[in-house]
C-alpha cells in the first residue's frame, strides 16, 4: 500500500554524528538535493574545534543543520524538527535544542554501555523514557548498511563508513528529494575506487528503500518548491561567494588578483578556493605569517595588482601595522576578516561579530579605512565586488567583515548578471599631473582627484612617473617627506575626508517599514540579517509594526543614517558582540540605541529576537 | 623597441634606449644621513652602478624597511617604497611575483633584516624570489640612536646594555646559507670596486641575492670595521673569495667553488670569522642556480591557462549544480 504523503511548508533537519561520520557531507548532499528540488533553503554547519576529537565524545560531535521551505526563508532555523543522531554523543549534544514533538532518528548501533558512559549518559536514553516527548525512531542503521552492502567485499570498517549514505537515502525518501545529484556525485567522487563507489550507491539506495518499506515510517512528507524570482540558481557558501566576488572584481577591473594569506579558520577556504583559479591569472601566496601575507598583497598592489589578504581576527591583529602603511601609501587593498569567537584564539570554529571596532580603530594614528559587511552567504559575492570598487576607486584599504556563520553557511543564490556589476576602473596614471611655476611638467603622487580625493596610482614601469612612497608623513601634493605641523594636520584630515567621501557613492540606507507605522527600528549589520529579518516577519504576521534596516557600509555610514535613527522612537541593534555598532552609533549620532547582544558563538535565533522586539514594542505602547 | 639583457636576473626587464648616467638616478631629495656615514658611499656606488645595468629606470624598484639605511629609496630616481620595520622582503616578494618586468631591490639594516624582519628574510631566501637584498650591517641600531643589534659583538656596551650585551650575534652569511639561499655575498662600504662587482653579480643572479655590506656608523658604532680598512692589517684579515680562484689562509689553500650544490663548504668559509675579524671572507660565498619562486608561480598560471583555457567567469560562478526557475509559481 502506498504510504501517506503529508504536506509541510517548512522543515528543519539536523544531521549529527561523530566528526568521522561524514555528517558535513551528508548535509551537503541533502542540501544539493533540496536546492535541485527548488525549495528555498539555508544551512548551518557546526564543526567541532578539534580535527579528530576522541570518537564518541561530546567534543567530537559534528553537525549540519538545514532549513528548507516552500517560501522564502532567511535563517537555518531555530529548533530542528528532525534530528538524525549517529551515536550517543550526537544525541546527547543535540537533544536540548529540540522542541517537544520533534522527530529523532537514532542509529542504535553504538548504544553500548561503554559509549553511553563516554557520552555522559548514566542510563540508556532510548529505553529510560527520557525521550518520550519526541517521536523516536531507533534503528540500527549501521547493521542495515553493512547487510545491504555485504556483497561488495568491503572491510567491516569501510562498510560501516557508508552508513551516512544510508541515512541520507532514508531522509531523501522521507522528504521526497530527487536523488540524481547524489548518485552523480558519488559516481564521480569515487570513480577511481569502484567498490567504494558501488557500496556508497547501494547504501544510499538501501536507505531510500528502507524508508519506503519499513513500517516504522508510516508517512513521508512533501515540501513544495518555493516561488523564486526567475533565473538560474546554485547553492553557495559565503566563503565560496566571497572568492568568486574577488575573481569577478579582478576580471571586471582587469587587475590581476593577488592573494597573500596565512591559513586560519574560518578563512582558509578562500585561500584554497582561489588557489584553484590560476587560469584567471589569480596568484595565491601562502606566506610565512599574516604580516607577510598582507605585505606581499600590498607590494603587488603597488605593482598594479588587486591586492587581497584573507584572515580572521587574530590575523588582523598582526596585519594592523601594514594596514596603517596602506592607509599612508593610499593604495588599493582588500583585507578580508572572517570573524570568529575571540579574544585571542577564542572559538575558532564559532561565529562572532566582535572585530568591528578592531576594523574601525585597530591601528596607531588616525588611520581610517572603509568597512563593508555581507549579510548572507550569497551576498558575500556582492560585498567583495563592492570592497574592490571602493579600494580601487578611492585608493584605500577596505575591510570586508564576514564571519564564521556566513563563511560556512549556504543558501540558494541567483547567478548574477555579470554585466550589471559596478565598473571598477583602476585609471592608472600615465602622465605628469602638475606644472611647476617655471612650466615644467612633474608627477605629484599626492595630488588628488577633487571629487573622490583619491590620489593617482602610478605603477612601476610607467616612464617619467618615478616616485617614492612611504609611511612617513608626506607633503600634500608632491608627496615628499614633510614634518610640517600644519601639513600633517591637513593630511590627517584629508585622509579622513577621503574615506567620508565614499558615502557619496553608496546611496542612502533603505528601511523596510511596510506599514509606515513602525515606532521600533531594528538596525543590524553582517550575518544577523537572516534572524533579524525572520523575526520582523513574525512580528508583522502578528500584526505588529516594525521597521528593519541593515548596514552594508560600516565606514563610512550611509549619509542618511542619522536621520533614519532619529525617525523612530526606539532603535534596537542586535549584535553578536557586546555592542560595538551601538557604540559607534551613539558616539556619532547621539542616539540612545538599545543593544541586544550575545556571544555564544552561534547566530541569533529568530525566536529570541521575536521576543526581544515584541517586548520592546509593548514597552513603547505602555 | 626594447632589448633584454642576457643576465638571467634581469632577463625580463626592459632596457633603456639611451645610455644613462649617475645623475639620472639621483633624486631631488636632500640626503640626510650623518656626515661621514657609510650609507653615503654605498649610495654613491649604487647610483654609479645602476646606469651600467642599462635598464629603464622606471622598471627598477627599491623597497626598504625602517632604519637609517632604509632611507635609501628616497635618494634614487626610480620607483621606491619606504615601508615598515622588517617587512620589506615580504612586500618585495609580492611585487616581484606580480611583476617579472621589474628589477626589485630591498634595502635593509641589521636590525631591520635580522631582528624584526628575520622571519621574512629567511623565507624570502628559501623561496628564492627574484630580488636583490642589500643588508647594510653597521652592527648597531642607528636610527633609534644606538642600541645593540643582532650583529653586535658580545659584551657590547650600548645605551640598552650598559654592562655589555649578553646576546650572541648572528653571522648573516651563515644565517643566509642555512636558510637555503642561492646567492650570498659580503662586501665593504669603503671598497667601491668590490662593492660594484658584487652588486653586478647579485643583480644578474636569478633568485634572491643577499649582499651583506659592512657599513660604518660613525655616530653610534664608529670604527666597527676599521681593522678591515686599515692598509696595514686589511690584506692579512680579508679573505677574498672569487669563484675558481685560489684562497690562501696561512698554510691552508683551496680553490673557491661558489657553485657547489652543497652549501656546507660555503658555510664553513662563513665561519672563518670567529668574531675577532682575524679572517673575514668577502666576495661571493655561494651562487647556484635554482628555480625561483616567482618564475614557478607564473609558469603555473600559464600552464593552467593553456591546459584549461582562459578563465570563463560565467562558467566559474555557475559551477556544476545549477537549476533554473523560469517563472514564479503563483
Ligand atoms: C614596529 C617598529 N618597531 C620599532 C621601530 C623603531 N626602529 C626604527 S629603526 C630601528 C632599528 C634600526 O636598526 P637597523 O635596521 O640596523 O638600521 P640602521 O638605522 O642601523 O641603518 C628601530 C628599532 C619601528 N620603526 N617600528
Ligand atoms: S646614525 Fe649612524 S647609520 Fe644612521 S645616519 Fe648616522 S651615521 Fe649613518
Ligand atoms: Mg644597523
Amino acid at each position: 500500500m502506498a504510504k501517506q504523503v503529508k504536506q509541510l511548508d517548512r522543515v528543519i533537519i539536523r544531521f549529527a554524528g561523530d566528526s568521522g561520520d561524514g555528517m558535513q557531507l551528508t548535509g551537503d548532499r541533502f542540501t544539493h538535493e533540496t536546492a535541485a528540488f527548488g525549495n528555498d533553503l539555508s544551512t548551518l554547519p557546526n564543526f567541532p574545534a578539534e580535527i579528530r576529537a576522541p570518537a564518541g565524545t561530546l567534543p567530537g560531535v559534528s553537525s549540519f543543520q538545514l532549513h528548507f521551505a516552500d517560501h522564502d526563508i532567511l535563517t537555518p532555523g531555530d529548533a530542528p524538527d528532525v534530528l538524525v543522531a549517529m551515536n550517543p554523543a550526537a544525541l546527547r549534544a543535540n537533544t536540548k535544542d529540540l522542541a517537544a514533538g520533534a522527530t529523532i532518528i537514532v542509529d542504535t548501533h553504538d548504544f553500548t554501555a561503554r559509549n553511553l558512559t563516554r557520552a555522559g549518559y548514566t542510563a540508556n536514553p532510548l529505553e529510560d523514557g527520557s525521550l518520550d516527548k519526541f517521536s523516536l525512531h531507533s534503528v540500527d542503521l549501521t547493521a542495515l548498511t553493512v547487510e545491504a552492502i555485504k556483497d561488495f567485499g568491503l572491510t567491516r570498517k569501510d562498510a560501516g563508513r557508508t552508513k551516512n549514505m544510508f541515512a541520507l537515502g532514508l531522509l531523501s525518501w522521507l522528504y521526497g528529494r530527487p536523488v540524481e545529484s547524489t548518485e552523480a556525485y558519488l559516481t564521480k567522487r569515487f570513480a577511481s575506487k569502484p567498490d567504494i563507489r558501488d557500496a556508497n550507491l547501494a547504501a544510499f539506495r538501501a536507505g531510500w528503500n528502507f524508508g519506503e518499506t519499513t513500517e516504522g515510517f508510516a508517512v513521508s512528507y512533501e515540501v513544495k518548491p518555493a516561488p523564486m524570482r526567475a533565473g538560474t540558481y546554485r547553492n553557495i557558501t559565503g566563503n565560496l561567494a566571497l572568492s568568486y566576488g574577488l575573481v569577478a572584481a579582478s576580471v571586471r577591473s582587469r587587475l590581476p588578483l593577488f592573494l597573500g594569506a596565512y591559513p586560519i579558520t574560518p578563512a582558509s577556504d578562500i585561500l584554497h578556493e582561489l588557489s584553484k583559479h590560476k587560469r584567471f591569472g589569480v596568484v595565491t601566496f601562502q606566506a610565512e605569517d599574516e604580516i607577510a601575507g598582507i605585505g606581499a598583497a600590498l607590494g603587488a598592489s603597488f605593482g598594479g595588482s588587486l591586492g587581497v589578504t584573507t584572515t580572521s581576527g587574530p590575523g588582523i591583529a598582526l596585519k594592523s601595522e601594514t594596514i596603517g602603511l596602506a592607509v599612508s601609501l593610499e593604495l588599493p587593498l582588500i583585507v578580508v576578516d572572517v570573524q570568529r569567537g575571540g579574544p585571542s584564539t577564542g572559538l575558532p570554529t564559532k561565529t562572532e561579530q566582535s572585530d568591528l571596532l578592531q576594523a574601525m580603530f585597530g591601528r596607531n594614528g588616525e588611520a581610517p579605512v572603509a568597512i563593508v559587511a555581507p549579510q548572507s552567504p550569497g551576498d558575500c559575492f556582492d560585498a567583495a565586488v563592492e570592497a574592490a570598487r571602493i579600494a580601487v576607486t578611492y585608493r584605500t584599504p577596505v575591510m570586508l567583515l564576514s564571519d564564521g556563520y556566513l563563511a560556512n553557511g549556504s543558501e540558494p543564490w541567483q547567478l548574477p548578471d555579470l554585466d550589471t556589476l559596478p565598473t571598477i576602473d583602476p585609471c592608472f596614471a600615465t602622465a605628469a599631473n602638475h606644472e611647476t611655476e617655471v612650466g615644467d611638467r612633474e608627477f605629484w603622487p599626492y595630488k588628488r582627484d577633487p571629487e573622490t580625493l583619491a590620489r593617482p596610482w602610478a605603477i612601476p614601469g610607467t616612464p617619467d612617473l618615478e616616485h617614492r612612497v612611504g609611511g612617513l608623513e608626506k607633503a600634500d601634493g608632491h608627496g615628499n617627506i614633510s614634518y610640517d605641523p600644519t601639513n600633517h594636520d591637513l593630511m590627517v584630515r584629508t585622509r579622513q575626508a577621503k574615506i567620508d567621501r565614499i558615502a557619496d557613492s553608496i546611496g542612502p540606507l533603505e528601511v523596510d517599514d511596510p506599514s509606515g507605522q513602525a515606532r521600533l527600528l531594528v538596525l543590524g549589520w553582517g550575518s544577523t540579517y537572516g534572524p533579524i529579518g525572520a523575526a520582523c516577519r513574525r512580528l508583522r504576521r502578528h500584526g505588529l509594526d516594525v521597521a528593519q534596516a541593515h548596514l552594508r557600509h560600516l565606514n563610512p555610514f550611509p549619509s542618511n543614517l542619522g536621520e533614519v535613527l532619529r525617525r523612530y522612537d526606539r532603535v534596537v541593534v542586535p549584535e553578536m558582540n557586546l555592542g560595538q555598532l551601538g557604540l559607534l552609533l551613539r558616539a556619532k549620532y547621539l542616539v540612545d540605541v538599545i543593544g541586544y547582544n550575545q556571544v555564544r558563538g552561534l547566530p541569533f535565533t529568530a525566536t529570541e529576537l521575536e521576543a526581544v522586539f515584541t517586548t520592546t514594542i509593548e514597552e513603547l505602547h505602555r | 623597441m626594447t632589448t633584454n639583457l642576457p643576465t638571467p636576473g634581469l632577463r625580463d626587464v626592459p632596457t633603456a634606449e639611451t645610455p644613462m648616467t649617475r645623475k639620472d638616478f639621483a633624486s631631488d631629495q636632500e640626503v640626510r644621513w650623518c656626515p661621514g656615514c657609510g650609507d653615503y658611499i654605498i649610495l654613491a656606488a649604487v647610483q654609479g652602478f645602476l646606469p651600467t645595468l642599462g635598464l629603464r629606470k622606471e622598471n627598477i624598484v627599491f623597497v626598504s624597511g625602517i632604519g637609517c639605511s632604509s632611507r635609501f629609496p628616497y635618494y634614487l630616481e626610480t620607483y621606491g617604497m619606504h615601508s615598515i620595520h622588517g617587512r620589506a622582503p615580504a612586500i618585495a616578494t609580492g611585487l616581484a611575483t606580480a611583476r617579472p618586468d621589474l628589477s626589485v631591490w630591498v634595502v635593509t639594516g641589521d636590525g631591520d633584516a635580522l631582528s624584526i624582519g628575520g622571519n621574512h628574510l629567511i623565507h624570502a631566501l628559501r623561496r628564492n624570489v627574484n630580488l636583490t637584498i642589500l643588508l647594510f650591517n653597521n652592527r648597531i641600531y642607528g636610527l633609534t640612536k644606538g642600541q645593540y643589534s643582532p650583529t653586535s659583538e658580545p659584551g657590547k656596551i650600548t645605551k640598552s646594555t650598559p654592562m655589555g650585551s649578553v646576546d650572541r650575534p648572528f653571522n648573516p652569511v651563515s644565517l643566509a646559507l642555512g636558510a637555503e639561499a642561492t646567492f650570498v655575498a659580503r662586501t665593504l662600504d669603503s671598497d667601491r670596486a668590490h662593492l660594484t662587482e658584487v652588486l653586478q653579480a647579485a643583480a644578474s643572479h636569478r633568485g634572491t641575492s643577499l649582499v651583506e655590506i659592512y657599513q660604518n656608523c660613525p655616530i653610534f658604532n664608529d670604527g666597527a670595521f676599521d681593522v678591515l680598512k686599515d692598509k696595514e692589517q686589511a690584506e692579512a684579515r680579508l679573505v677574498r673569495l672569487e669563484h675558481g680562484k685560489p684562497v690562501r689562509i696561512g698554510e691552508r689553500e683551496w680553490i673557491h667553488d661558489a657553485h657547489a650544490d652543497d652549501p656546507s663548504r660555503a658555510f664553513e668559509i662563513s665561519r672563518l670569522d670567529d668574531g675577532t675579524m682575524a679572517h673575514v671572507p668577502i666576495g661571493i660565498f655561494r651562487q647556484v642556480e635554482r628555480p625561483t619562486y616567482d618564475d614557478q608561480v607564473r609558469s603555473q598560471l600559464t600552464a593552467a591557462a593553456s591546459t584549461q583555457g582562459e578563465g570563463d567567469l560565467d562558467a566559474l560562478i555557475a559551477g556544476s549544480d545549477t537549476w533554473t526557475v523560469s517563472h514564479a509559481p503563483s
